[in-house]
């Protein structure tokens, strides 16, 4: 999973995104890829403390070309996008539930418009009902071209996906595509 | 990308006021205690030099040398080799000098109304309350145009005028009487406090030329106290005066110089033992409490930036590049550095102010060499311990750092 989203580089093995060798990359390269292609949702939301919901979305936006302007404009589109609630947009991090601090992280992975968004075990902190209301948003991603790779250990939840790979103390189990209804 | 770094470090800065706030103090308090510090001991120092002025140092005194009858001392000050010219020619061609008073004294017996005293009785200039260090308690010393003219007037020491009038009595219009010469008091001295042998509150001063002219009876001085400008200057100034003094004695060698020159080099030693040691306490005091403040602001930054590790992680997750995390640590280590050294200098100042106010006895003198040393050591112990463990955790695998517990 961390070498999925070029966090790590593997020690052996090798790892193509977009047709590049991920493990022979520089750590800015590695920035940058992240940056542009790559959106992480972590179990533990790993939002800056004591900061504006605005303010965590708009970090990977941080030092690029784009005014402040435009920048808050993506943000709130990436927020409204995962679902949040206008009037939240100025409240700080650290005053939001469980269910809307994972919405900001998704929001966070959606606003440079990634190809693929990384979860890492996204719904793991949350009660069942706000994991389906997580959940739903993942489907609509995925219904609007975004690549989405989801980790869990959840049966429910992996039961969204249109493919499962089963993984078993390092090793792939099974691979099997399902079909929704 | 400046905008963007500024408005990061403000952002950060300010959504941890209670972080920075403690950083800051930490920075204020070891600045404001090295600055205030340095401040009492450096005043203390300047005030105890002066207290040594006070006693009278820089002060050379050239005596007439001893008088040799067929090759046997009469020890020094028996012979009568020093004139007013010597005092004069000391006076006009010897530089770094204030003042120079000839003197010629010797023990009469004083009466005035009945009381009578032995005391030494100064025939001298008015420079002499320069070169002694000489405060009139009441009425006023005696002018040069009362020297020139030898008029027949006295100041008495404080000694002298309790002896001669009884303690603390308003002697002034009255006269006395010296080796059979009527003296009008003019003044008295302030009392100077010392004791022993040479009090010099036990003296009774008259015009040089009014001594010589009436009580010596010839024109030698029986020495010369000369006042240099600086203790610096003291070691130059005896030499040329003893240089000068040869020439117009025509003395070639000057192991037979008919003069001794004696300057107060125990008090001078003094002095330079004293402010050598306060020297050493100084560096010592502003040392421990940099080494202090250094600690204190390092423990600061190291926490803040440990505690920040996940966050570190987080911006490399979302794609920051480490030149820009680390740049904005720097920049946010300047930050709280300037800032709580500016605050620290100000602090200190206000200490040292209020210092001086609850505790009159003691003075301060701010030092600039200080206010650097302790916002340089600061700034660099801040910038280092700031900016080296960011670095580090820019370094780390993301993953890592954001795992950092």
């Amino acid at each position: 999973m961390h070498i999925l989203g070029a966090l790590d580089t593997p020690t052996s093995g090798q790892y193509f995104l977009d047709g590049k060798e991920v493990s022979k990359l520089s750590d800015d390269e590695l920035s940058d890829l992240r940056r542009e292609k790559i959106g992480f949702v972590f179990q533990s939301f790993n939002l800056l403390p004591r900061t504006t919901v605005l303010r965590n979305v708009m970090l990977p936006l941080l030092y690029s070309d784009l005014t402040q302007k435009q920048r808050e404009e993506k943000a709130k589109q990436a927020l409204l996008y995962a679902g949040m609630d206008k009037d939240k947009f100025n409240n700080l991090s650290n005053q939001l539930s469980g269910g809307q601090m994972q919405r900001v992280a998704v929001a966070r992975a959606l606003v440079n418009d990634p190809a693929i968004i990384l979860a890492d075990e996204p719904t793991g902190n949350l009660d069942t009902k706000t994991s389906q209301v997580v959940m739903e948003t993942f489907k609509e991603l995925n219904s609007k071209g975004h690549t989405i790779i989801l980790i869990t250990h959840e049966k429910e939840i992996a039961e969204f996906t249109d493919r499962i790979i089963s993984i078993r103390d390092g090793l792939i189990e099974k691979d099997e595509k399902q079909t929704h209804k | 990308m400046i905008t963007d770094l500024i408005r990061e470090t403000i952002w950060s800065l300010s959504s941890n006021k209670a972080r920075s706030g403690l950083t800051i103090l930490g920075i204020v308090i070891g600045i404001a205690s090295v600055i205030t510090m340095v401040a009492i001991g450096q005043g203390a120092q300047s005030s105890i030099e002066k207290n040594i002025e006070a006693i009278g140092s820089n002060l050379i005194v050239v005596m007439p040398g001893a008088q040799r009858v067929g090759g046997i001392s009469q020890g020094a000050g028996s012979n009568q080799t020093l004139i007013i010219e010597d005092s004069d020619a000391i006076k006009s061609q010897i530089q770094s000098i204030k003042a120079v008073a000839p003197e010629a004294s010797r023990r009469y017996q004083a009466t005035a109304r009945g009381n009578n005293t032995n005391t030494q009785v100064i025939g001298t200039v008015p420079d002499y309350l320069t070169v002694r260090n000489i405060t009139m308690d009441i009425g006023s010393f005696f002018t040069d145009q009362q020297v020139t003219s030898s008029a027949k007037v006295a100041i008495l020491g404080s000694t002298a005028r309790d002896d001669l009038f009884g303690v603390n009595a308003d002697p002034t219009g009255q006269s006395i009487r010296i080796k059979n010469v009527d003296f009008q008091v003019i003044g008295v001295t302030m009392a100077k406090g010392g004791a022993g042998f040479s009090n010099p509150d036990d003296a009774i001063f008259v015009p040089l030329n009014s001594a010589q002219h009436f009580l010596a009876g010839n024109v030698y001085l029986s020495d010369i106290s000369i006042a240099a400008i600086d203790q610096p200057s003291m070691a130059s100034v005896q030499q040329q005066i003893s240089d000068l003094l040869l020439a117009r004695h025509k003395i070639t060698d000057p192991l037979q110089a008919d003069f001794s020159i004696m300057n107060q080099n125990d008090i001078i030693a003094t002095a330079t033992s004293v402010t050598g040691t306060f020297t050493i306490l100084l560096s010592s005091i502003a040392g421990i409490s940099l080494l202090v403040g250094g600690i204190g602001i390092m423990n600061m930054m190291l926490t803040n930036v440990t505690e920040r590790t996940r966050e570190i992680g987080l911006r490399k997750a979302v794609g920051t590049r480490k030149i820009y995390i680390n740049l904005q640590f720097l920049a946010e280590a300047v930050m709280l550095t300037f800032l709580g050294g500016l605050l620290g200098i100000v602090l200190g100042w206000l200490a040292t102010i209020a210092v001086t106010k609850f505790v009159p006895s003691l003075t301060t003198q701010i030092s600039t060499s200080s206010i650097f040393l302790a916002f340089g050591v600061s700034a660099v112990v801040g910038i280092l311990f700031g900016f080296y463990p960011a670095r580090r955790a820019a370094n780390l695998n993301p993953i890592e750092a954001l795992r950092y517990e």
